[in-house]
């Protein structure tokens, strides 16, 4: 027969095998179906993220090299506005057209009129519903139209449009067309965040479909030697076993498609990060999806006939080849070592925008990882064979583990691997964290309210500021002005910023021993190099391309110099701080004013309150929560992200341990029986089976911590960040792993129970 | 149909029944056996032999019957008090599958000493003088898929007597060896037996290894008949 | 293998014409030997001589003995001692025992109990054997286990006609 005839044969045994062998079909099919819908998944990402950004692109208001000074038939007005509600951000720009062939963003058919409003269908649902009352409120436009899908980034952004006729150029872009900054590529750092992310998840991916098509292997085995007594040979039983599994993997890519399309029609319910996707944008790339397509049954083939390899298939039974061959570690070591070996040049590459080599990092990443799987079974076995020590139940784990420690090392493989992953990215995010987040968050209790001067409203900032002390909820409002003092009329070489308000909001951000009108503070510990007090500057000096500032002001020759108050670290300034009068009244049109509230978060919506009055005094007002310390809503999602995901393979990795487990029982009914009948515990054999998937996984653990570390250390050198312990990435992560194995061990004692009754003692 | 425990006796059942489901293994068996006793159990199989030996072990319950043990009741002993006489009183030899494959010969009969709380270093010299006992020192430290057959059960054998056991309980211990094997382990173990006076259960099917028994007593469907007692006692 | 006894059990079923036993007898434990007419007419005269059977009465006619014999009470007690008393184990017992069992069959007697019995007098013997065996040199352990192998073989019979005896008694009786 040949090799074919093998396969088919297999083929037949994995679908008529009786009931065992539809069930190891199924297993191996659900875990190979699991595996291939993540690598659809993941694979469908980046197009997806791509159709988005393209999308995002497209209805861009980037002005272009030359900016258009004039209105035409054919230019727009159009303004940002960053509102946000609770803790949703919602899209808005205020539209005025200046002629006729004014552009109409995409997703649209016609601009919106004056004060109407044009909004996305997640929006329009948000509107519509209780909870969108107050920001009913707050656009309290007619709605006239719907924006269409290819105007929106996802499904569920929240975005609007809303027609004007007051908006003035000062506070917007005059555009001729929609269009997006040129695209440079992905972010140097989100795309080693990408790249790291996929690697980490297809590791484990692959080693969970390679444990997958192993499922039930003992019994095949027992099953490939009744074949052999018949008169196969051993060649032709590896290939009955690898047609066997090639079936399982099959039906694997069937299953996978299916979990795929489910999961795609669920895509645009979630909202992951503010980023949700349109079902019709996860699509992998058919290259990919004919790679998995025969990556993954060929993979089938290839793990069996390997796994097979070590195994004798007798006509009476299966010899497992007694002595292993020792160990190497030299060649084991040498995988991580060049993953390092790739990465390191790429440090510091990320500072200041330069670029990675992509196949350097993902190469670099996947050996480094990759290094976790081979050189586990070796740390297993040397350590596992310095062990014995210890009571029975951990020296029966033990010895077992010294006999066959590659099986166990293979099971923790997984798990470390993905641990392993997920530490590194963790340890990327929470380092590179701070550089994406902005502060929008709505529990803060003090709040921010930017009137930019060349508002129209900033003659009307004293009304705001009483509008805003009006609303219930508001304790306190300090009222601050800012401009900018420069060496030279045309900005010069140095820059320092003015603040300018009255003693008691001058309090909040330095200490002051002695205030009063006309003084003049200098900050403390911050840089005011190239101004000394007693000479003449200029105030609001000229940005470039600006007329020239002439408002001459001379830095006065006793001010003192102040210290900051800790909190300030949330109002960016650094250098002089004044009262009104020790300012010219010349310079008071140019000032930003800002006003900081401070809220009393029991009142219920007294920050959706401010937002609305910022709103309804200009939507172009920013009204915006200050936050203290790191705890954003944007780094804990995503580390509630990337825990789920870690946690969902860790999971799949642990029924494959679980189902190698009971098997594993199953074949020593008889041992176990016998060991019940003279005696031993029951907690004796539960904790052997406990140790004896706890010490792979836990050594497992370790190593993937430290390589994960290492890893994680070596993106964030590249990022340029700074590398810090991320401690709670590696308890959390250790503490799934750890999960995974008490969860298996746990689900297993039923079945030892239930072995260990002395009916396995009857001789069939 | 044995009448009541015969006084001085170690270990005796009177009136077992136990059932499988609906079939009955035991109905209405009786046993009695003395310290240093041989006593070989035969029966064809399924005649509930080894029902009756895993009944008196204490592993399985019997439905109905009274089995006592140095004048305790077995029969209302929990689990847990019976496993721990097992791990004291008792040794077991089985026909196969009760060597632990991956510790070695010297661990493996160390193991139930260890179960009793014995340190290791102790278990283990203990366990090797058995294994020089029983003249399979030599693979003292070979796991049990590396000795013979032979030499396996005689390791096994050891095992059931390092804790100096009263009770020495085995199936078929020679059911795996061939005749020579099997005369060589019978011998070993009840001299070992009979010097710590210890009793032995013996089941099996094979007249010449009951023949190392002192007497015989035959089970046929699920009932017991001291033979030897009744016609030669 | 003792005719008298076996003549005598065949009796108890009812009294019987000297050429009747014999074919009786013919008929289930002869097979490939039958037994000549002049051993049961002596045995015969033996037993009466013992008072173990008596005659019953003579049918007239010209052949040689029509004398029909029945047992007696003395006979019947006899009949059972044989019978429960275990024969010494030695090859080649099957004939006798497989005689006894149909005896027994065929008298309501319980053979089970019989062949126990006799299952307990072979091990006593192979347990002697191995003794002897254990503490002899090879010579004797050889020997023993020569005369043990063929116990075994005997005991297996045992156990084999044991488990078969609902059958036997159905066709003996039949």
């Amino acid at each position: 027969m040949s090799a074919l005839d093998d396969l088919r044969l297999g083929a037949r045994f994995a679908v008529n095998g009786g009931r065992e062998g539809w069930i190891r079909t199924i297993l191996t099919a659900i875990g190979v179906g699991c595996g291939v819908a993540l690598l659809l998944v993941t694979s469908a990402i980046p197009n997806a993220l791509a159709a988005r950004d393209q999308r995002d692109n497209a209805r861009g208001e980037f002005v272009g090299e030359q900016s258009l000074d004039k209105p035409g038939r054919d230019t727009l007005l159009i303004g940002t506005v960053w509102s946000d509600y609770h803790d949703l951000s919602v899209r808005g720009r205020v539209l005025r057209p200046e002629g006729p062939g004014a552009p109409v963003p995409p997703g649209l058919s016609v601009l919106p009129k004056p004060g109407e409003l044009a909004v996305s269908p997640a929006l329009k649902e948000l509107l519509d519903s209780p909870e969108g009352d107050l920001l009913k409120k707050r656009l309290n436009g007619p709605v006239t139209a719907v924006i269409g899908d290819q105007g929106l980034a996802g499904p569920n952004e929240l975005a609007y449009y809303q027609g004007s006729d007051t908006l003035v150029r000062d506070e917007a872009s005059r555009i001729n067309r929609f269009q997006g900054f040129p695209q440079e590529g992905l972010d140097p750092i989100l795309m080693l965040l990408v790249l790291v992310a996929f690697v980490v998840l297809l590791i484990p991916v692959a080693v969970l479909i390679a444990a997958a098509v192993r499922f039930g292997g003992e019994r095949r085995d027992r099953r490939l030697a009744a074949l052999r007594l018949v008169g196969a040979d051993g060649r032709m039983t590896r290939w009955v076993a690898a047609g066997e599994a090639l079936v399982g993997a099959l039906f694997g890519l069937v299953v996978g498609a299916g979990l795929f399309f489910a999961a795609r029609s669920m895509a645009g319910l979630i909202t992951l990060e503010r980023i949700s996707v349109f079902p019709s944008d996860l699509a992998p790339a058919p290259a990919l999806v004919v790679l998995v397509c025969l990556a993954v049954p060929a993979a089938a083939v290839l793990v069996t006939l390997l796994a097979m390899r070590g195994v004798v298939v007798e006509p009476l039974g299966v010899v497992r080849t007694a002595k292993p061959v020792r160990r190497r570690v030299w060649w084991r070591v040498l995988l991580p070592v060049a993953g390092l070996a790739l990465l390191l040049p790429q440090i510091r590459r990320g500072d200041g925008g330069g670029h990675f080599d992509q196949n350097f990092v993902v190469l670099g990443t996947a050996m480094l990882l990759i290094g976790v799987t081979v050189l586990l079974p070796w740390v297993v076995e040397a350590v596992v064979t310095r062990l014995g020590k210890g009571p029975v139940s951990f020296q029966l784990a033990v010895r077992r583990l010294q006999l066959s420690s590659g099986t166990a090392a293979r099971a923790a493989n997984g798990i470390a691997v993905a641990v392993a992953g997920a530490i590194a990215l963790q340890m990327l995010l929470s380092g590179t964290g701070e550089h994406y987040t902005r502060d929008n968050g709505a529990s803060e209790s003090e709040m921010q309210v930017a009137v930019h001067a060349a508002s129209p409203a900033a003659p009307g900032a004293d009304q705001l500021r009483k509008d805003l002390a009006a609303i219930t909820g508001v304790e306190k409002t300090f009222a601050y002005a800012r401009t900018g003092l420069g060496d030279s009329p045309s900005g010069g070489e140095h820059y320092a910023d003015v603040t300018v308000a009255d003693c008691t909001a001058l309090r909040e951000l330095v200490e002051l021993t002695s205030c009063k009108d006309g003084d003049v503070f200098l900050a403390a510990g911050k840089d005011l190099k190239g101004f000394t007090p007693g000479h003449a500057y200029f105030l609001d000096p000229a940005m470039p391309g600006e007329p020239e500032s002439r408002l001459s002001w001379t830095l006065p020759a006793g001010a003192p110099t102040v210290p900051l108050k800790p909190a300030v670290g949330r109002y960016p300034v650094n250098g002089v701080f004044a009262t009104p009068s020790a300012m010219p009244a010349a310079v008071k049109p140019s000032y930003d004013h800002r006003f900081t509230l401070k809220l009393d978060l029991g009142v219920p919506n007294v920050v959706e309150h401010v937002r609305n009055t910022a709103y309804a005094a200009d939507p172009m007002v920013q009204a915006m929560g200050m936050t203290d310390g790191q705890t954003d809503h944007r780094y804990v999602q995503i580390r509630r992200g990337v825990l789920a995901g870690a946690a969902c393979v860790l999971l799949l990795i642990g029924a494959s341990l679980l189902i190698s487990q009971l098997e594993q029982l199953r074949e020593r009914r008889k041992l176990l029986a016998a060991l019940v009948a003279f005696g031993t515990k029951r907690s004796t054999l539960g904790w052997s089976v406990l140790w004896q998937t706890a010490l792979p996984v836990g050594l497992g653990l370790l190593l993937a911590v430290a390589i994960g570390y290492g890893l994680g250390a070596v993106l964030l050198l590249m990022t340029g960040f700074r590398v810090g312990v991320d401690w709670r990435a590696i308890a959390s992560m250790s503490g799934l792993g750890a999960g995974v194995v008490l969860l298996v061990s746990l689900l297993s004692m039923p079945a030892l129970w239930r072995l260990m009754r002395p009916d396995g003692l009857r001789t069939e | 149909m044995t009448s009541a425990a015969p006084a001085g006796s170690l270990l005796t059942a009177t009136g077992l029944h136990k059932a499988y489901g609906s079939t009955p293994a035991l109905d209405g068996a009786s046993f009695s056996i003395h310290p240093g006793e041989v006593v070989a159990v035969m029966g064809p199989s399924g005649s509930g032999k080894s029902t009756l030996l895993h009944c008196l072990a204490g592993i399985v319950t019997p439905d109905s019957g009274l089995i006592t043990y140095d004048n305790r009741n077995l029969s209302a002993m929990a689990d847990r008090e019976r496993s721990a006489l097992r791990r004291s009183d008792f040794g077991f030899v089985f026909q196969f599958g009760q060597l632990v494959p991956e510790l070695t010969c010297v661990e493996n009969v160390a193991l139930p000493l260890r179960l009793n709380g014995a340190k290791r270093k102790d278990a283990e010299r203990t366990a090797l003088s058995w294994l020089e006992r029983l003249e399979v020192d030599t693979v003292a430290a070979q796991r049990p898929g590396e000795v013979s057959g032979g030499q396996g059960q005689r390791v096994a054998v050891a095992r059931a007597l390092a804790p100096n056991p009263r009770v020495i309980f085995a199936d078929e211990p020679t059911g795996a060896l061939d005749s020579l094997n099997g005369e060589r382990v019978m011998e070993l173990l009840t001299d070992a037996a009979r010097s710590t006076n210890a009793a032995v259960v013996l089941v099996t099917h094979e007249a010449r290894v009951a023949a190392y028994s002192d007497r015989e007593v035959v089970v046929r469907d699920g009932k017991s008949r001291d033979l030897t007692l009744e016609f030669t006692g | 293998m003792s005719i008298s006894h076996t003549l005598l059990g065949l009796l108890e079923a009812g009294p019987r014409h000297g050429y009747d036993l014999k074919r009786t007898f013919d008929e289930k434990f002869g097979h490939d030997r039958p037994l000549a007419y002049g051993q049961v007419y002596a045995t015969m005269s033996r037993l009466l001589k013992n008072g173990l059977v008596e005659v019953d009465g003579t049918e007239s006619g010209n052949g040689p003995d029509r004398k029909t014999y029945a047992i007696t009470d003395a006979g019947i007690t006899d009949v059972e001692q044989w019978l429960a008393s275990p024969e010494k184990p030695e090859p080649y017992l099957q004939s006798t025992l497989y005689t006894k069992v149909v005896l027994a069959l065929l008298t309501d007697r319980p053979a089970g109990q019989l062949l126990d019995t006799q299952r307990a007098e072979h091990l006593r013997l192979m347990r002697n054997l191995t003794d002897r065996k254990r503490r002899g040199d090879l010579a004797d352990q050889l020997i023993c286990d020569h005369a043990l192998f063929h116990l075994e073989a005997d005991l297996r019979w045992l156990e084999l006609t044991a488990a078969r005896l609902e059958r036997l008694a159905a066709e003996v009786r039949r």
